[in-house]
């Protein structure tokens, strides 16, 4: 393979650890092992996304055929089904709980977690974490909370469905709503220990990125993943607290007749006794966290995308710095455009012009970094990996579901467009699906390194991601229309007047297209089960990358490096760099110099 | 007994997939091999899909066009929704005109420099200028819009009640509307939720001298060409008062009355004979009468046929009858509007 140049120098942290006992519980269940953590978290989330996309085939069949009866509702929701029928409580449940498990759970813990874990301590030349207990602490944290949410769907009264952004008085009142008795309790409970976990992790991943690094990482040489995940955790720790915060005022207010967020209400045949506090309030708090809980999700894709575009396309990433800083711009203006989800519930008009000018602004940072991807791909030799192709697709629906963006952050045009699937379609395409192919992406890329050089099964990959890449959009391109005919997000049924029954057929397509990328999505899951048992044994640098997690020891053990930690010479896109001369690549024969490689003789230096 | 078989058949099934892959790994040499990498014919194939894919987002986007485009609402019912609708559609040309050329760029070129073996890519890191240029054009395309956006959003929001508009209390609870209008001295009287009680069911204060001549409906009328002016209540948890023809949306928030304002345009009478709205309106009753007849089938009654109506409906989650919560606006003209409204009882009247 490559002209291995090892580095010799002195490395005070050689090999501290490895040499502990390990037991079945130290090594499967409590580890302190990056590693093993990254894999806790991509498996606790891939089952909470099993059930976070089985709920939303129930009521996608619910919104498509509202008057059939389905046993497969009496199955899954018991006494909500009974008859084939589904109750409209449950439908709300189901909506509610199917956004909570896929922004936080699957997308937040099983994207972020994972690969924060897996890649930082890797890619950065670091042993582990900075602190592996803290980590261990967090992952359990998560599933822990995980369980609550779990278990909140078998309580009496059914689980919390106020929609996702739970807003109160629906929230905090049972009268209002019977999942906003124990179900919601659950659901607080489940949050706040969520966010705790999430607060554990994000602190550990900012203190290992900055402290951990190996000699010659400069910041100016990580890896874009690794920048993504730094700034995601930043984000994290600065507007996680402020939901906690909600989360807790709503508490008090359910239980301890406290009105943070409750005035005026008179339900049920009586009047409440809550005057002074407001619904408003708790849309501000809940939207600051909101709004950078989105980007929260999609950076860490957009890092693990650059970095499979990059080494797919054998290519450097194009523009390294100014991926860097819209990175950082993305960062900033996500703290300060809360206020585009709540253009029409009453805050003061001028506070929407604000929020709309900063919300467009948003658009500027996301524009150079979708030129940049797709200026990698020019004159590249792309490698058609599966990873490779959901970071294209990732692209794709990035710009779908981006552009749409100019349209609901614009206060004018979202008065009509607010609160309908127009909203959901947007939404779903620019997060959820992008996110998605980012979490998949990484999966197939990194897959060998989690699990000691077993590969996936290219084959299945390809057949899972036309499939889905089809499927999603035939799933959200109509959903636009229907938004834009002017049909409101959370409705039981479309149907129970008339004025919306020419949509139906829509939702029809709508759902057999949900019912196919799902089904695809049973492709990866036997395809992941089965090659962490028996794939393929890959090379160490399967996908030839200039990265350091390549350099580490195949097989996991405590301190990734057997020997001294390699040091850092080059920045992480060294991809087909030719020699002055132009007659060959710096390393002859090899399109690629990993950051650990030296500079060559006859290699011009470049900024990096 | 049938749970049980298909319980057996997955776990055999399941023992016999363990078994084949067992079988499989046993049969396979343990050198590190490369066949789940992508060899030149993974990229060929892959390579023209992408090109193959991005030909099927025109093809679905054209086909949700001609299909779909029929159900999207009809024109701007308001003075300000024609604004909105303005604003709306110079934001989807630049949407569609920037979302075709980037998608074909993303995968042309996915297709154009599919990976060969002795091919080499173009070691291409940075180019200032060309990422000055496409900052610069977002920059300036966005400014224009955001400019656009922050007049037509600060003329709809800036209520000038010099004008005199009508005022109308629209009232939100579990799961229905009500509408108050001020009658004839176009003034609401206080309200509030703890003044509930019986007939009152908005909690209007009976002794404010404003509230004497209200008029509570469960049918809005408004007469075209007169601003109207929306305060909004809710009496339990938050609603939301859309009205989509008129491109018209304001959240009811218990414990603060909220505010939009519009002036109708077009009556209902008008809307009908709309030729958007006929055809819509056909399509609607062709549906029904097809439902029916599986309906009736059955046994049970047939849909009523359809009349276009203008409506507003719910739209933020309240609650199990969410999808349900709607009423009934007629616009008409100024002398309907009298005639009708004199026609109703006033609060004094209600509560004697």
């Amino acid at each position: 393979m490559s002209a291995q140049v090892q580095n010799h120098a002195e490395d005070h942290h050689d090999d501290h650890g490895h040499h502990h006992k390990e037991t079945f519980i130290t090594k499967y269940i409590f580890s302190q092992d990056h590693k093993m953590i990254s894999k806790q978290y991509l498996i606790t989330g891939l089952f909470m996304g099993v059930i976070g996309i089985a709920m939303s085939l129930l009521f996608r069949l619910q919104l498509a055929w509202p008057d059939k009866e389905f046993t497969i509702y009496e199955v899954f929701l018991g006494k909500w089904g009974e008859g084939g029928v589904m109750d409209p409580n449950m439908y709300l449940a189901l909506v509610t709980i199917h956004g909570t498990i896929m922004v936080f759970f699957v997308l937040t813990a099983g994207l972020s977690g994972t690969f924060s874990n897996l890649l930082i301590p890797l890619q950065i030349g670091a042993r582990d974490m900075a602190s592996g207990f803290l980590n261990m602490i967090s992952y359990w944290l998560f599933f822990l909370s995980s369980l609550f949410m779990v278990l909140s769907l078998f309580v009496e009264a059914g689980p919390a469905s106020a929609g996702w952004t739970i807003y109160p008085p629906l929230s905090a009142l049972p009268q209002a709503i019977p999942g906003s008795g124990a179900g919601m309790t659950l659901w607080l409970v489940s949050m706040a220990i969520f966010i705790a976990s999430s607060l554990l992790g994000a602190l550990n991943y900012i203190v290992t990125v900055l402290n951990l690094r190996t000699k010659g990482m400069s910041m100016t040489r990580l890896p874009l993943t690794i920048w993504a995940f730094f700034v995601t955790a930043i984000i994290g720790v600065v507007s996680f607290p402020v939901l906690l915060s909600a989360a807790l005022m709503l508490i008090m207010d359910r239980s301890f007749g406290t009105s943070f967020f409750l005035s005026d209400i008179y339900i049920a045949g009586e009047v409440l006794h809550n005057q002074g506090g407001s619904p408003v309030l708790f849309e501000h708090l809940f939207w600051f966290l909101g709004h950078p809980e989105v980007y929260i999700v999609i950076l860490p894709a957009m890092g693990l995308v650059s970095e499979i575009m990059a080494t797919n396309s054998r290519k450097p990433i194009f523009g390294y710095r100014a991926m860097i800083a819209s990175i950082l711009a993305i960062a900033f203006l996500s703290t300060i455009v809360w206020g585009h989800h709540m253009f029409v519930t009453g805050m003061n008009p001028f506070l929407g012009s604000v929020f709309t000018f900063t919300t467009l602004l948003i658009a500027i940072p996301s524009a150079v970094k979708a030129f940049n991807w797709i200026t990698t791909l020019w004159r590249g030799n792309l490698q058609m990996n599966t990873a490779m192709l959901f970071s294209i697709g990732f692209v794709s629906t990035f710009i779908s579901g981006g552009l749409t963006g100019i349209i609901l952050g614009d206060s004018a045009l979202d008065i009509n467009v607010h609160d309908t699937y127009f909203v959901v379609a947007h939404f779903h395409l620019v997060m959820g699906i992008s996110a998605l192919y980012g979490l998949f992406a990484g999966v197939y890329h990194w897959f060998p390194k989690m699990f000691e050089s077993r590969m996936m099964n290219k084959n299945l990959g390809y057949v899972h991601f036309w499939i889905t890449a089809i499927g999603a959009y035939g799933v959200f391109f109509p959903m636009h229309f229907i938004g834009m005919a002017g049909l409101p997000r959370r409705y039981y049924t479309n149907t129970s007047f008339p004025y919306f029954d020419d949509l139906t057929d829509v939702n029809v397509v709508i759902t057999i297209f949900a019912i196919i990328t799902a089904a695809a999505q049973l492709v990866f899951l036997y395809n992941f089960i089965h090659s962490i048992f028996y794939g393929k044994k890959g090379p160490k640098n399967p996908w030839k990358s200039t990265t350091l997690e390549w350099t580490a020891e195949v097989k996991h053990i405590h301190g990734n490096w057997d020997g001294p930690i390699p040091h850092v010479h080059r920045w992480a896109y060294d991809y087909s760099k030719l020699n002055k001369d132009e007659s060959d690549y710096v390393i002859p024969g090899q399109d690629y110099a990993p950051q650990h490689i030296p500079l060559q003789e006859n290699e011009e230096e470049m900024n990096h | 007994m049938t749970a049980f078989l298909v319980v057996l058949v997955i776990i055999l099934f399941g023992v016999a997939v363990w078994q084949m892959g067992k079988i499989f790994e046993m049969s396979k040499t343990k050198q590190t091999n490369t066949s789940e990498i992508a060899t030149d014919k993974d990229n060929n194939i892959n390579g023209w899909l992408m090109l193959g894919f991005v030909l099927f987002i025109y093809v679905i986007l054209i086909i949700c066009f001609w299909k779909w485009f029929d159900v999207l609402l009809p024109e701007a019912a308001s003075e300000h929704g024609v604004g909105i609708d303005n604003l709306m559609l110079v934001s989807m040309i630049i949407i569609f005109f920037v979302g075709i050329i980037t998608q074909w760029l993303l995968h042309y070129f996915a297709f154009k420099y599919k990976g060969e073996k002795n091919k080499k890519a173009v070691f291409y890191a940075d180019n200032d200028r060309l990422e000055f240029i496409w900052t610069i054009i977002p920059v300036i395309v966005l400014a224009g819009l955001i400019i656009y956006g922050l007049f037509t959003w600060t003329d709809i929001m800036n209520v000038d009640t010099e004008d005199d508009p009508l005022v109308v209390e629209l009232y939100a609870y579990q799961f229905d509307w009500r509408a108050r209008y001020g009658g004839n001295d176009n003034t609401l009287g206080e309200a509030n939720v703890r003044l509930i009680e019986g007939v009152n069911q908005l909690g209007v204060d009976a002794s404010d001298p404003n509230a004497k001549d209200d008029i509570i409906v469960n049918e809005l009328h408004l007469p075209v060409g007169r601003k109207v002016l929306f305060k909004m209540r809710s009496q339990d948890v938050l609603h939301s008062a859309y009205m989509p023809h008129f491109r018209a949306q304001m959240n009811c928030v218990p414990g603060m009355i909220t505010q939009f304002a519009f002036t109708p345009t077009i009556t209902t009478q008008e809307m009908r004979l709309k030729d958007e709205i006929v055809d819509k309106v056909k399509k609607i009753n062709d549906i029904r009468r097809e439902n029916s007849i599986a309906l009736t089938a059955k046994g049970e009654e047939a849909l009523e046929p359809y009349e276009f109506d203008y409506l507003l409906l719910c739209n933020k989650i309240c609650g199990s009858n969410h999808y349900n919560m709607q009423m009934k606006i007629i616009v008409e003209s100024q002398e309907e509007f009298e005639a009708w409204l004199a026609q109703q009882a006033t609060l004094t009247e209600t509560l004697q």
